[in-house]
């Protein structure tokens, strides 16, 4: 990396100046990404942020978001990983279709995403009729349903990062790895797993990053119920309305949480390549 | 019944087919011989059921591992066919200790247990204190070992070893080949190697195979091969002239044209082998007991260690290229450069022919 950046500066140096043309809308595009937060730190209470931070309200949606989002980024462990081991080492029909539905949450709008879930599990939906008419389990307004709602939407993050690393990895280890007695199980736990470790690691931040912003699906599915529901990114607009404070309180939490995340993961983005 | 490695394989690759016929005796170290995408990886492959087989069988001991017309195929992780790679795949994530260990674990060894037999096995192969040592802090020499000892850790049937010296350098080599040799010859099992370096195969190994195309051209014991090669290639391999002919008595009537003097009396297709120090260069015609007189020119010339190899295009016995070692002086004095008129001698004593 730090060989990549000698190298832009010195074809920097080399070259002219870059036109103002481009360099007028870059300082501006970057100007846009920054301003805002750096107003968000100005205008923060910083004074009271002990106390506000203390808060009932505050606490009881800064835990019900940290254990949604850590369940959210469990399941889509357990399930995600199998799945991106599924794209990266295996072949089978309509495999770029199945790559294709994976991404889909990306680009969909997370409240869409909410009305889905509501309809395949809310109490009249396509599962949730009979999840309500054989076990009585009604998951919508439930932090059940703040977990699916996160899940659903982390999980192509997950997906996505753990199969870049997979076949970042030499399969032919997993091959030496066969000759030695170990069958397909075995290697996957004690060989591809461990070397795609720091891959499936960024992939879980990511994912519980994501989870931990969600709002649109969770709020559709799972409504706002104090210490139910109710998560962060719910709570800071709720109390836009009412205590503005407050809210600039938890919006910087959350920021905090954001940084955090990047700095977890800087050798693999702010590098500009993934490896 | 049967001991040892039986195995009859026929393999389809997009470029070619490997056909090979193989039997290696418990403790016999065969040498697959040959240039790159001859097959010879493709058969290793093969044996430990890394690619299937289109037609034939392998066994090993009293145990069928694939057989075509029986429909078997043992699955590789139940071969018990250790295999070290070219670039030793030593898994990055595990200390040497925990690599050796790793086929230990799987067939059920405590972890104990199998860190202490791992231990013993880095012990035997010298590498006692570097237990702890990652992959990438080893050097290739120390890499190539730990793998050799994973590998026999595990106790395998069957011992394949992908050209297992070629990510050595030059000075590494030569000493890990006398060690491997050793802890070959330590091993009950067969042994098949693979390898594209004639000297691998002489100092590693009881037998040689030597594959072009997909096809054994050669079987032999070290010493045969070298000295009576049958193609071009084992020729070039080892260093010695080759001529094609029809012999009757003690004349090879060269494929080319011209004739061949020998002592060996061979009736029948016949090949002819002489070492390029034993070729004299002359300016003009010689007189002599050289039995074999030929006429060309020089081609090129090559500096070797402390002579000239010099390739003469004989034109009096059909077009066909002779290779002669010459000391620098005499490529001085007989004005020696692409070109130049040279007469070629070679004794029929210092010539050797065999059936072709």
């Amino acid at each position: 990396m730090r060989a990549s950046a000698s190298a832009d500066q010195r074809t920097g140096a080399a070259r002219s100046r870059p036109p103002a043309a481009l360099l007028l809308p870059a300082v501006l595009a970057l100007g846009f990404l920054v301003l805002p937060l750096a107003g968000l730190a100005l205008r923060a209470p910083w004074r009271q942020l002990p106390e506000l931070l203390t808060r009932p309200a505050v606490l009881e949606a800064l835990r019900l978001s940290l254990v949604a989002g850590l369940l959210a980024t469990g399941i889509c462990l357990v399930v995600g990983v199998p799945l991106a081991w599924l794209l990266a080492r295996t072949d089978f029909r309509g495999k770029r279709v199945v790559r294709a539905l994976v991404t889909v949450p990306l680009v969909l709008p997370p409240v869409v995403g909410g009305v889905a879930l509501l309809m395949l599990l809310g109490r009249r939906g396509v599962i949730g009729q009979y999840l309500d008419a054989w076990f009585g389990i009604t998951l919508p307004f439930t932090t059940a349903a703040v977990v699916l709602a996160e899940a659903f939407v982390a999980m192509p993050f997950l997906v996505i990062a753990v199969e870049g690393a997979l076949r970042a990895t030499d399969p032919r280890f997993e091959t030496a790895a066969a000759t030695l007695g170990a069958s397909r199980w075995v290697v996957f736990w004690r060989v591809t797993l461990p070397m795609a470790a720091p891959g499936v690691a960024a992939g879980a931040v990511l994912c519980f990053a994501r989870a931990l912003g969600e709002f649109g699906a969770t709020i559709t599915f799972a409504g706002s119920f104090p210490g139910v529901t109710r998560t962060m990114p719910i709570e800071v607009y709720l109390q836009l309305q009412s205590d503005p404070s407050t809210a600039i309180v938890l919006s910087l939490v959350l920021l905090a949480v954001s940084v955090l995340v990047l700095a977890a993961l800087r050798d693999r983005w702010t590098g500009g390549a993934v490896s | 019944m049967s001991e040892g490695l039986q195995a009859r394989l026929r393999v389809r690759r997009t470029d070619f087919e490997l056909v090979l016929g193989l039997q290696v005796a418990p403790g016999e170290v065969v040498a697959l011989l040959g240039p790159n995408g001859a097959g010879k990886s493709t058969a290793l492959q093969a044996l430990a059921g890394l690619v299937p087989l289109a037609d034939g069988s392998v066994q090993v001991g009293q145990r069928c591992l694939e057989d075509t017309a029986q429909r078997v195929r043992v699955p590789v992780e139940h071969r018990r066919v250790g295999m070290v790679f070219q670039d030793y795949l030593l898994f990055p994530h595990l200390s040497a200790l925990d690599n050796v260990a790793f086929g230990l674990r799987i067939a059920g060894a405590s972890r104990r247990a199998a860190r202490a037999s791992a231990h013993t096995w880095l012990e035997q192969v010298g590498l006692a204190g570097l237990e702890r040592s990652r992959p990438a802090q080893l050097s290739g020499g120390q890499a190539q070992r730990v793998a050799l000892a994973r590998v026999l850790a595990v106790d395998p049937d069957l011992l394949l070893l992908d050209e297992p010296l070629a990510a050595l350098d030059a000075g590494t080599r030569l000493q890990v080949r006398s060690e491997l040799h050793r802890h070959l010859g330590g091993y009950p099992g067969s042994t098949v190697l693979v390898t594209h370096d004639p000297l691998d195969a002489m100092v590693l190994a009881d037998r040689i195979v030597v594959m072009e195309r997909g096809r054994v051209v050669q079987v032999g014991a070290p010493a045969q091969v070298a000295r009576a090669p049958r193609t071009d290639y084992v020729a070039r391999l080892v260093g010695l002239n080759l001529l094609r002919g029809h012999s009757s008595g003690h004349q090879v009537a060269l494929d080319g044209g011209g004739t061949c003097t020998t002592v060996d009396r061979v009736d029948g297709p016949a090949l002819v082998s002489f070492r390029p120090a034993a070729v004299s260069l002359h300016r003009g015609r010689p007189e002599g007991s050289a039995r074999n007189v030929w006429q060309g020119s020089v081609a090129g010339l090559e500096q070797h260690a402390d002579t000239v190899r010099v390739q003469v295009e004989v034109t009096s016995a059909g077009p066909l290229l002779v290779l002669a070692d010459v000391t620098a002086d005499a490529v001085a004095d007989l004005g020696l450069r692409p070109g130049a008129p040279v007469w070629v001698t070679v004794k029929a004593t210092e010539v050797s022919c065999y059936r072709a």
